[in-house]
């Protein structure tokens, strides 16, 4: 909702900025990746709200709704991403929230991104994306590429 | 979460059950609402102002100091130790240091990550965006919504910049100065102002070596400053290791004690009142005077054409002055 009514709006006024929460869900430390996407993230004009390492699905939910944010950025390393992406949009849905916006990054096989998305992940971020395709997602508010 | 969250309806028609939905402890519907005031939507000014009654009970508690002085976790092992005792707590981490134009990275909550799925805490991050000034007013109004949703404890976390810390003593019924031990010979040049807004001192990092100076070096420079009836402690604590940290929060709540008794609260809060209506009549002529000076006005056409570019700003702004405000205008 707070999306449709941004877009909607047209931005309104300058106060007005895309909130993202950008977190490393999974047992493993690495937030390399994350961090360089919340700095993209963030020179696209994004309000990055950066949640940390090993957050939980719970967490992630959680924190996204305090945080009022538009989408959540995960980042998985850990191979387990079909169990817990779809575990967030499960929860979202179960918090009334599925207007936030889900998107990955990581090490994700194409056939298990194509699935996600199915699911409703709106873009899933390879090890080898450009800091402009970030940009322009930001641009496209968010939604898939055409 | 209420009937009027579904898909598409705006925040006008969504507002009637904000309220409701806040008081009735609607997590969704306090976070939207810190979003308005973020967004100076002016329909949060008009839901502060309807939940006015439910609030004035929490206890504010502002955390400032340098940046890496150990702030946001100072603020999450107080979290543990207040709830420890049974009370709620919101949090709100303001980082004025994030640019005024463009996007920020806002990273308080990671070292807050372990109450996350703690239903009495809630966490909420705020940047500075273009706020004029506009910041401390957002600030506020966060507070009086996590005060009117019930919250008993809280805590406002801002990097010790500029006017932040002063706008901080201006915000909170107790302020909190958070100093590393390296910064020793900082303390001597800490600007007056801010010795004069802490209510406690803690020299965080009490783990590494020069804790004890800083707090002899801190001592010397209170000791010069007016005597207060209030003797703000000074206190070594370890927040990474959580150690000496229920001290800590007994200060704070001595200093409230302290406050209810001498009739500084009242005081506190008058002040408050009193600076709140200047921040709120400000930000609203800043808003008209913006509107004046680039709407199709007067004054607008002429600043537009300034053809000689000799135009007098004091003239000027008495036309702008002049002017009635422009109801009901693009906000
Ligand atoms: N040695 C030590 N490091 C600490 C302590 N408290 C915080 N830190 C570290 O100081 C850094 C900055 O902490 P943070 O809480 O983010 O500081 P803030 O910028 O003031 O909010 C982090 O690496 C913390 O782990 C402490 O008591 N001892
Ligand atoms: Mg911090």
């Amino acid at each position: 909702m707070a999306v449709e009514k941004k877009v909607a709006a047209g931005r309104r006024g300058a106060h007005q900025k895309w909130r993202v929460l950008t977190c490393k869900v999974g047992l493993d430390g690495h937030d390399r990746g994350v961090k360089v996407v919340s700095r993209a993230l963030r020179d696209a004009g994004v309000e990055v709200i950066y949640a940390g390492l090993r957050q939980t699905p719970e967490m992630v939910v959680e924190a996204a709704i305090q945080e009022d944010v538009d989408a959540i950025g995960v980042s998985l390393h850990s191979g387990a991403h079909m169990t817990l992406i779809p575990r967030i949009l499960e929860l979202l849905k179960e918090r009334d929230a599925s207007e936030i916006i889900v998107f990955g990054g990581g090490i994700i096989p194409e056939d298990d991104a194509l699935e996600l998305k199915r699911l409703g992940v709106a873009e899933i971020f390879g090890p080898g994306t450009s800091l402009q395709a970030i940009v322009e997602f930001v641009n496209r508010g968010f939604q898939q590429a055409a | 979460m209420g009937p009027g969250y579904t898909a598409g309806v705006s925040y006008d028609e969504s507002e009637m059950n904000l309220a409701g939905d806040l008081l009735a402890g609607d997590v969704r519907a306090l976070a939207r609402a810190i979003s308005l005031a973020e967004d100076r939507d002016p329909q949060a000014t008009a839901l502060v102002a309807e939940l006015q009654a439910h609030t004035g009970r929490a206890h504010l508690v502002g955390v400032t100091g340098s940046p890496g002085g150990g702030k946001s976790t100072l603020v999450d092992a107080l979290v543990r130790v207040i709830r420890e005792r049974g009370r709620t707590v919101g949090v709100i981490a303001v980082d004025p240091s994030s640019p005024f134009t463009g996007g920020a990275v806002l990273g308080d909550r990671v070292r807050m990550s372990r109450h996350t799925l703690d239903k009495g805490v809630f966490i909420r991050s705020m940047g500075a965006r273009g706020h004029l000034g506009g910041l401390a007013a957002a600030t506020r109004e966060a507070i009086h919504l996590l005060d009117a949703s019930g919250r008993d404890v809280i805590v406002v976390e801002t990097v010790g910049v500029g006017q932040s810390e002063l706008e901080i003593s201006s915000l909170c019924d107790t302020v909190v100065l958070v100093l590393m031990p390296e910064s020793g010979d900082a303390v001597q040049s800490i600007k007056a102002g801010i010795l004069e807004i802490a209510d406690v001192y803690v020299v965080n990092k009490a783990d590494l070596s020069g804790a004890e100076k800083a707090r002899r070096l801190i001592q010397d420079a209170v000791a010069m400053a007016p005597k207060k009836p209030w003797q703000p402690p000074i206190l070594l604590a370890s927040a990474v290791k959580e150690e000496g940290i229920g001290p800590v929060w007994e200060a704070i709540e001595s200093h409230r004690a302290f406050l209810r008794q001498s009739g500084g609260l009242e005081e506190r809060r008058r002040e408050r009142l009193k600076q709140e209506v200047i921040a709120l009549v400000a930000e609203s002529a800043r808003d008209d005077a913006r509107r004046a000076v680039e709407g199709d006005t007067p004054v607008g056409r002429l600043l537009r054409d300034n053809r000689n570019g000799r135009l007098n700003p004091y003239s000027l702004a008495a036309d702008v002055r002049a002017m009635r405000p422009a109801r009901g205008a693009e906000n």
